[in-house]
């Protein structure tokens, strides 16, 4: 019988000792096949994105009255799919201004992954700065920029968002900007407790008393140890913001038409779901892929970077 | 403040009308439909859960955690108007129709309990308030005063509503009680348990089970804000008549009394959520003392 002290590590053993720690983050994401069908969801979407020109057939507020023999929602006409080849193809059939609601879709994407990426950026450099100010600061700092911040957290985060909107006036740039402040004490709570912790280890002490700086100590030290839970949190936010802001757009409150965000093209379709349930269904459709697919990645690279986190 | 604490609010700029009396009438609509969503998300995440923890990598799991994932990525208001569309007008004629919009069908009335047991107050009064809150609780009210048809009507006209408000608080109640399970599964006191030969469903649900309650309950209390922010999206596409609703358009209107009166009616709601929540872990871990 073999004791644990006869071990013998093998050469895969001795392989993964010499790996860093990026490298068995990475490794252990690329076994994950969830997420690696978020990333593939993900990708497909952002090409889509950079060429939704050469890809979308029409411009996204063109109309075709005059151009086609085509109704106003019209269902789709897809040949491969037994449509009259003498009919003009569209794939996901007329919206109710006569455009073509497969391009509408594709120029959507541009505007839903830009929402989520600046929502998300902003959200997280002013919530990053706020949280590792409060934790390295401490004291009244401290307890001024948290219970500001809990009073964000005290409401149901889309009706805090409706109510900022509502003071900005309704358009895109300030239900992003809404969305962005609602998710601002996410990412400085989860700063100021990297703060809070890392600033006791040993090597800040061996910092400070070298006399490195305060803000030296605070952003090339302490700071860098948040890297994997905000890049987790962020991949998640993303998500979240595109979702928020396409209800906010459904409310009427985010893009205006005849802007082809997703949530304001169903909106102004949804009065007709029973009659042209085509314009419902694309639209929704494309908001739960992309939020599927940053879900997804959020989940795998929380996996692989907080391995203590895994099956959550 | 006074004012305030007595229930009174002010006028409602747009409907001249006090906030009180307005939320008398409208609060019960969200209750119910909150409370019908979060038993929904309870009743099926919990065993949903449950069992993806206990069949680990099985289809069952596999399905249940894509279903999640999934949920968790559905837009309320699109899931909403695809369930109206399917229950309400593929299935129409079928026993499964289900309405999609409002609380009653038209020509059913419900018949306040107060009248039906001939119960006297002074109007206006704090009692009449009382009285007209509860009985705007279709379902309870038709429960006490025995209306079998407002009952039906009234529980079918929430189905819709509440699957679509559910199903985010769901996927996430499935998540975490997943994840949760599987933590206290390996745990060395469920190994003992079982080495003593404990019967397998007292494992699960005594020892296993009941020490993954907190995280669970916790994720529950959480869901109250998702629920009300949701009410918003499924009041306006189910057309339902309650807070959420109410406070969206008084944002949009600038009804600053409305939007005083019910904020601090939701923030109070959160806060005796948030409450009972950390009371309730005293109850299921005896450990945990609130001093």
């Amino acid at each position: 019988m073999t004791t644990s002290n006869n071990y013998e590590p093998t050469e895969i053993d001795l392989q993964r000792r010499k790996e860093t720690p990026l490298l068995q983050a990475l490794r252990s994401f690329v076994r994950q096949r969830s997420a690696i069908l978020g990333m593939i969801i993900i990708g497909s979407i952002t090409v889509i994105a950079i060429f939704a020109n050469q890809i979308a057939p029409y411009q996204p507020d063109q109309v075709l009255i005059g151009q086609e023999d085509v109704k106003k929602r019209q269902p789709p006409c897809i040949h491969l799919l037994g449509c009259p080849e003498d009919q003009p193809q569209h794939l996901m059939g007329i919206d109710g201004n006569v455009r073509d609601e497969f391009s509408r879709i594709i120029h959507g994407s541009r505007i839903s992954l830009t929402v989520g990426f600046v929502t998300v950026t902003f959200a997280m450099l002013i919530g990053v700065i706020l949280g590792a100010i409060a934790g390295y600061t401490g004291r009244w700092a401290d307890d001024g920029i948290m219970r500001f911040l809990d009073v964000l957290l005290a409401f149901p985060s889309l009706l805090l968002a409706i109510a900022i909107v509502s003071v900005l006036g309704p358009g895109l740039t300030n239900a992003m900007l809404a969305i962005a402040i609602v998710t601002i004490p996410v990412y400085a709570r989860v700063m100021r407790s990297v703060v809070l912790s890392a600033k006791e280890e040993e090597y800040v002490t061996a910092a400070r008393s070298v006399g490195v700086q305060n803000n030296k100590i605070l952003f090339r030290h302490i700071m860098p140890n948040g890297i994997s839970p905000l890049i987790v949190l962020a991949t998640l936010g993303i998500g979240t913001a595109i979702l928020d802001a396409a209800a906010l757009s459904f409310l009427g409150l985010g893009a205006q038409p005849p802007m082809p965000e997703w949530g304001a093209m169903l909106s102004a379709e949804r009065n007709q779901v029973f009659s042209a349930p085509h314009l419902v269904f694309f639209p929704g459709l494309a908001i739960m892929l992309v939020v599927l697919g940053f879900n997804l990645l959020g989940d795998g690279l929380r996996d692989a970077l907080d391995p203590r986190m895994k099956n959550r | 403040m006074r004012d305030v604490a007595r229930g009174d609010f002010g006028n409602s700029i747009r409907f001249n009308r006090s906030v009180g009396e307005i939320l008398v009438e409208r609060l019960p609509v969200t209750i119910e439909l909150g409370a019908a969503a979060l038993f929904l998300a309870v009743i099926i995440g919990i065993p949903a859960g449950l069992i993806s923890a206990l069949k680990r990598n099985s289809a069952i799991d596999v399905g249940t955690m894509v279903g999640a994932n999934i949920g968790v990525s559905m837009p309320v208001f699109w899931l909403g108007l695809l369930l109206a569309y399917v229950f309400a007008l593929l299935l129409k004629g079928t026993p499964l129709w289900l309405p999609p919009t409002g609380r009653l069908s038209a020509g059913l009335v419900a018949t306040p309990f107060y009248e039906v047991y001939n119960l006297t107050f002074t109007p206006d009064s704090a009692t009449h308030r009382l009285f007209e809150f509860i009985s705007n609780f279709y379902i309870f009210n038709s429960i006490i005063t025995a209306n079998g048809e407002v009952l039906k009507d009234s529980i079918r006209h929430l189905i819709l509503p509440a699957m679509a408000l559910a199903t985010i608080p769901l996927a996430i109640i499935a998540r975490m009680t997943r994840s949760s399970m599987l933590e206290t599964l390996n745990q060395d006191y469920v190994r003992t348990a079982r080495s003593k030969g404990l019967r397998e469903r007292s494992v699960v649900i005594g020892h296993s089970f009941r020490n993954s309650l907190l995280p669970i309950i916790t994720i529950i209390g959480l869901q109250l804000g998702v629920i009300f922010g949701g009410a918003v999206l499924t009041e306006t596409i189910f057309g339902l008549a309650g807070v959420g609703r109410t406070l969206f358009e008084a944002i949009t209107a600038r009804d600053f009394p409305i939007i005083q009166g019910f904020t601090l009616v939701i923030a109070l709601g959160y806060v005796i959520a948030n409450l009972l929540v950390d009371l309730s872990y005293g109850f299921i871990d005896p450990r945990i003392r609130l001093d």
